[in-house]
């Protein structure tokens, strides 16, 4: 097998805060190839970001990198210098903030912010790092880009000032692009739009998306990886994921989506709140909200089990010696539809 | 229920203005609505297009520059004396978007909560003022202990649960909830949502629930105003909204929220809105309780486009109206 552009090797990561440890980050790993854009789902606190941010060497002081790995193009990221970083971060691997609005500098102009990383990266001169932020503004869809250069971030609307932060990552062409909710302060219209600009960038860059609306992950992920206290819990291809999934809680999640068929009634909410990770209950952290747990969730951790080569789940539901169960109805529809698309069966026009 | 719908709120060419440095921006350009006694009225679209201003004019934070609003009956603009203007507070309740800013950091629940309690002289004593807070916790689904714990000691979610209690407290008859969910996780949207609709049905309440993302307001709304750019484009029956929408402003909202369904997805096509103004433009009644912002001249094409759609025959989403050309790029 080919090396993979990003893997990440058993990642533990804990912050020392007053109340006492936070485990945030235990045991996560996962590959990203080339070309492929994976997403990163759960909900705050399920340590997406965390996990991100130690990609970048971004983690803020109290935290504490106990155990793992990240390896970029073979080499170990965490353990290298702070100069070295300095050199990759930025340049070979860039990341888009959730906030366009705070994520510029509003005392310089748009035209020094794109070429910024031109300068320091690729020594560029002056005159062309600002051609070069020109092209790029181009690229992402400013319009009138050479007038634009000279204006300050608060002349641009929201999703504008999300194109000009997206411009800075791309400016020296990374190889891998993290995304951290990019869309979510924004409107649905400009949502789509800056999501049909992510998709344009796949075929150079292997951007990792952060997110908790499945709806964009199903719009823009090749693979998915759910996450939940610290955990990955289901890793797999998008259509394995959205249509096949194995454990309860991407049950949950996918329930709890307004859909667009017209039953009425209610809608489904995953009961319970995010798990405490200061003092984590022994045995599954999802367990006191799951009605599928078992007796054995209460004491040990499930491991993740294989479900394809490219699927897995970490669910004592898959173990042998698990009852089965009475799937959701929605998620039963969801698997039927999955078999006949395996089977040529349908379309593959959705499940609609 | 009584067969006799009344208006509990009627809001009748309301404007509002603010000055900004360069000149005047009308955030609210003379829109007209009713909410009736007992329903959910949703009022869905983009930041900036006056929902949230709507919102905070009816409950009185700003004076409208123009237009009236009429609670039960009565214009507000000629409501006088103390005691009226204690029951409008009393009647009106709201819920805010940020669950995180809204509560005092430095009050116990009990006491965010008893507030209006003490203030509308609802307890008798301080026994009875702790019992109310207890079942006011108890009805949005928290534990009574909570009482005297701290805003900081909650999740997200449960401080929009302390909110909606707090709205409760003073037994109001309609509640603005101003983006309620937006500030919260995926899986407790969800809770939120059913929690509201579960006490609006309990209590008999007035919903006005103000939000950008229209798939969630279809939960809980019974009819739906879209607004754009301070106007209302669009009002009527949800279903009907969601779908066979007849204003390209609204098809173009819908197609443009994400669906978990890949396949779907990649096959979607985006519509593209381009404002045009339209001068001779009105709100005009194109089905019973179905109206669009248009020119009265196209009110014969949204007939004969809702009808299709209705038949669910042809695929109207690329047809607008002749020469006005509302529609122009279709991407992917």
């Amino acid at each position: 097998m080919s090396e993979s552009l990003l893997d990440i090797r058993n990642l533990n990561v804990s912050f020392q805060t007053f109340a006492g440890t936070v485990n945030a980050v235990r045991g996560v790993s996962l590959t990203l190839e080339k070309g492929e854009t994976l997403a990163l789902v759960g909900e705050s606190g399920s340590g997406k970001s965390v996990t991100c941010r130690s990609v970048m060497g971004l983690l803020s002081k109290n935290a504490t990198i106990e155990q793992g790995e990240i390896l970029f193009r073979g080499s170990n990221l965490l353990a290298k210098s702070d100069k070295e970083m300095q050199r990759i971060r930025g340049k070979e691997i860039s990341m888009i903030f959730q906030n366009p609005m705070t994520a510029l500098n509003p005392t310089m102009t748009i035209g020094k912010q794109v070429a910024e990383p031109l300068r320091l990266h690729q020594k560029f001169s002056r005159t062309a790092a600002r051609r070069q932020a020109q092209e790029l503004l181009e690229l992402v869809g400013i319009p009138s880009s050479t007038k634009r250069l000279n204006d300050y971030p608060h002349q641009f609307s929201g999703g504008q000032r999300q194109r000009i932060v997206t411009a800075i990552a791309l400016a020296c062409g990374p190889e891998i692009l993290i995304a951290d909710e990019p869309t979510t302060a924004l409107d649905v219209t400009i949502q789509a739009q800056i999501l049909e600009l992510l998709k344009e960038l796949r075929h150079t860059t292997s951007i990792i998306f952060i997110t908790h609306d499945l709806g964009v992950v199903a719009n823009v992920a090749d693979r998915v990886a759910v996450m939940y206290g610290g955990r990955i819990v289901e890793i797999g291809k998008v259509e394995e994921i959205f249509y096949n999934p194995q454990h309860p809680y991407t049950w949950g999640l996918l329930r709890s989506m307004p859909t667009l068929d017209d039953k009425d009634g209610e809608l489904y909410a995953i009961p319970g709140s995010p798990p405490d990770l200061l003092s984590p209950a022994p045995g599954d952290l999802f367990a006191t909200r799951n009605e599928y747990a078992l007796q054995v969730d209460a004491h040990y951790e499930p491991p993740l089990f294989q479900v394809s080569p490219t699927h897995y789940a970490a669910t004592w539901l898959l173990d042998d010696r698990a009852p089965s169960v009475i799937v959701p109805e929605a998620i039963a529809a969801r698997r039927q539809y999955y078999r006949q698309r395996q089977t040529g069966l349908t379309a593959k026009e959705g499940l609609l | 229920m009584t067969t006799n719908i009344s208006d509990l709120l009627r809001v009748e060419g309301l404007t509002q203005t603010f000055k900004s440095g360069t000149g005047i921006v009308k955030a609210v350009d003379n829109i007209s609505f009713s909410v009736y006694e007992g329903e959910t009225f949703g009022l869905v679209g983009e930041s900036g297009c006056g929902k949230s201003t709507t919102g905070r004019t009816i409950i009185q934070l700003y004076k409208p520059a123009a237009g009236s609003i009429f609670f039960d009956g009565v214009n507000l603009s000629g409501l006088r004396g103390k005691k009226n203007w204690l029951q409008f507070r009393r009647d009106v309740q709201m819920i805010y978007q940020d669950p995180y800013a809204s509560l005092n950091p430095r009050n116990k629940i009990k006491d965010i909560l008893g507030e209006g309690i003490d203030v509308h002289k609802l307890a008798k004593g301080a026994k009875n003022r702790n019992r109310q807070v207890a079942e006011l916790l108890e009805t949005v689904g928290l534990n009574p202990d909570h009482a005297n714990r701290y805003p900081h000691e909650l999740s997200g979610g449960q401080r929009q649960r302390v909110g909606i209690a707090r709205a409760l407290s003073v037994q109001p008859r309609l509640i603005i909830c101003d983006e309620p969910i937006s500030a919260l996780d995926v899986s407790i949207q969800a809770q939120i949502v059913n929690l509201l609709k579960k006490l609006q049905q309990e209590k008999r309440l007035t919903l006005l629930f103000i939000a950008h993302d229209l798939s969630m307001v279809k939960y809980i709304s019974d009819r739906i105003a879209v607004m754009y750019r301070g106007k209302i484009v669009e009002l009527g029956d949800a279903r009907k909204i969601y779908h066979s929408p007849l204003h390209p402003y609204t098809e173009s909202l819908l197609s443009c929220i994400p669906y978990p369904d890949p396949d779907l997805e990649k096959n979607r096509r985006r519509i593209i809105y381009h404002h045009h103004e339209e001068a001779s433009g009105s709100l005009h009644q194109i089905f019973p309780d179905h109206y669009v912002y248009c020119r009265p001249s196209d009110v014969a094409f949204y007939q004969q486009k809702g009808a299709s759609k209705e038949a669910g025959g042809l695929d109207l989403v690329s047809i607008t109206p002749t020469n006005t050309g509302i529609l122009e790029g279709v991407v992917e």
